[in-house]
């Protein structure tokens, strides 16, 4: 199954670098096209393992990073640097250290505000999710309010991180980016088999002698990683994740990481080069594929919490 | 051995637990008895380190539970806490073999494969090994929990209200099997239990609490009497003998 996944996403790749290409200027069609390539790549598979890697930690299978307002937090912090440091100021920073620099401020604050939710509230589900999505409002209503009381010419600046395109990317965080979502993938990769005992919930993991307070706070981290990485790329897309978690559950049929987290980070890759592909060179960009992914996501999100599979 | 010194616990300000101490006699069944409220599970989940302890020592066979890393006790006691829904869709073997986890990290080897059939076996599951674990009844997932416990193969095993959802037969079966675990296999287990008469015809050593505190202790035949249970649970009982155990009358 994997596999044939990874086939399916080499066409796709090949279909998309190479079709059309004339005798024109090859090496610079295909840097354009490669370097969409592998933002389109990069970030589905942030945000196919993050979705599985938070879904894990909170035992839930309809929630998912965005819906707990994680992008919601990384916009604000964006909001805050513009707002201390001026448009102007912020462009002067060097990209990669910036980037970094946010990722760590990221993963410390997530970890710890949704780590202390999530060892605290675990026995009330209910409270634990509303008090995200509540956060995650909070958030959206703080970095609103910071861009009302901004200069419009540096609003521009923190528009660009606030709403989801995948037509442009920022070239200079690719390396970063790429770089990094490496890392922390391999770093879930490496904790698959501890994640299937974390999985059965805090109880029988304890039993089982996992760590469970450090395992939770570590995987929060790689979650803020991840979101950071793909939020910075292309900005946040709350519902993705979710279609993305469900068909890997779906086309797995095993609870083990191993298999679910390679395959999220598939079927997210083949879903937005398809999705791209089909409405930049076929429908002539009549819509966009942020609007289409989050009107199917939006729905399968219904879908789950009509079938009663929130828990 | 497993001793207690001075454990008190509170959950959200109401304490639970009163300055404990006591002793889990090694190779033996034993009972923690008493009526809804007095404290049983919470002792239970302290001892099974599933609660961070707030104050007094715990140690299980030499191991203090607040300082041994989490993994080594693991392969000391094996907890089954009361049972809750598990996020995942897991086949029952699948969970069962999650029992081998502390002994192999994520490497499977044969033997481990092995015992991980002896477990479905002894609790009648190997029919059921394929099956979903939310596609099963309350009592067999029960069975399957317990057969995950059984898995882990330690010297201790610590359950909380094992009979909850088991019919009468897999209760008796569930109770011989324990009973064999401490008389031949030389393994000490703690359950708590709220059938009394389970713990009168298997128990070696019952201990009885009350509002937190520990208000008898010993042998089944030195606890369960008529004077001390009907002071436990504040209602009259009668308990006769049968077959050289005591059996308590308390329907009536």
């Amino acid at each position: 199954m994997l596999g044939a996944m990874a086939l399916l996403l080499a066409g796709l790749s090949a279909v998309w670098m190479l079709q059309g290409i004339g005798g024109g200027n090859r090496g610079f069609i295909l840097g354009l096209r490669g370097t969409k390539l592998a933002a389109l790549v990069t970030v589905a598979t942030a945000i196919g393992v993050a979705t599985i890697l938070f879904q894990t930690v909170a035992s839930n299978r309809v929630l998912t990073p965005s819906i707990m307002g994680f992008d919601a937090l990384y916009v604000l912090l964006q909001t805050g640097l513009v707002v201390v440091l001026g448009g102007a100021g912020l462009a002067g920073l060097p990209p990669g250290p910036k980037f970094l620099s946010e990722i760590a401020v990221m993963t410390v604050l997530a970890s710890l505000l949704f780590g202390t939710l999530l060892l605290r509230g675990a026995r009330d589900v209910p409270r634990m999710i509303l008090t995200g999505v509540i956060l995650g409002v909070l958030f959206r209503s703080l970095s609103g309010f910071l861009g009302r009381i901004l200069d419009p010419n540096e609003f521009a600046v923190v528009q660009s991180v606030s709403f989801a395109s995948f037509n442009r990317v920022d070239a200079t965080l690719l390396p970063w980016a790429a770089a990094i979502t490496a890392a922390a993938v391999l770093a879930a990769w490496r904790l698959s088999a501890r994640l299937d005992v974390l999985a059965l919930g805090r109880d029988p993991a304890v039993s089982l002698g996992l760590a469970h307070r450090g395992m939770v706070l570590g995987v929060l981290g790689l979650v803020a990683v991840l979101v950071s990485v793909s939020t910075a790329l292309v900005g946040p897309v709350p519902f993705f994740g979710l279609i993305v978690a469900g068909l890997a559950h779906g086309l797995m049929r095993s609870a083990r990481h191993a298999a679910l987290l390679p395959a999220a980070a598939l079927s997210a890759a083949i879903l937005l080069v398809g999705g791209q592909w089909l409405f930049e060179r076929q429908l002539g960009q009549a819509a966009t594929l942020s609007v289409v992914v989050e009107f199917a996501g939006g729905l399968f999100f219904l879908y789950l919490l009509l079938k009663g599979r929130i828990r | 051995m497993i001793q207690i010194q001075g454990v008190s616990h509170a959950i959200g300000g109401t304490p639970i637990l009163h300055d404990i101490t006591t002793t889990l006699p090694k190779g033996r069944l034993t009972a923690l008895i008493g009526p809804n409220g007095a404290g049983k599970s919470t002792l239970l989940r302290l001892v099974g380190r599933l609660e961070p302890l707030q104050q007094g020592r715990i140690t299980v066979a030499g191991h203090d539970v607040a300082t041994t890393p989490t993994d080594r006790l693991a392969r000391v006691m094996a907890i089954l806490g009361q049972q809750t829904a598990i996020a995942s869709r897991l086949r029952l073997a699948e969970l069962v073999a999650f029992g081998r986890w502390p002994h192999h990290k994520g490497r499977p080897g044969p033997q481990d494969q092995a015992q991980v059939w002896l477990a479905l076996k002894a609790f009648a599951l190997t029919d059921l090994a394929d099956r979903f674990l939310d596609e099963v009844s309350g009592g067999q997932a029960q069975r399957a929990h317990i057969a995950m416990a059984w898995a882990q193969d330690t010297d201790w095993m610590l359950l909380d209200e094992p009979l909850n959802n088991l019919d009468m037969s897999h209760a008796r079966s569930l109770m011989a099997r324990l009973r064999g675990l401490v008389d031949q296999g030389g393994r000490s287990v703690a359950i708590v239990v709220h059938e009394i008469n389970y713990a009168a015809a298997w128990a070696d050593h019952v201990i009885a609490l009350k509002g937190g505190r520990v208000v008898a202790q010993g042998t089944a035949a030195e606890v369960l009497t008529e004077a001390r249970l009907s002071e436990l649970y504040e209602t009259p009982i009668r308990v006769g003998t049968h077959q050289g155990r005591p059996l308590v009358l308390h329907h009536a």
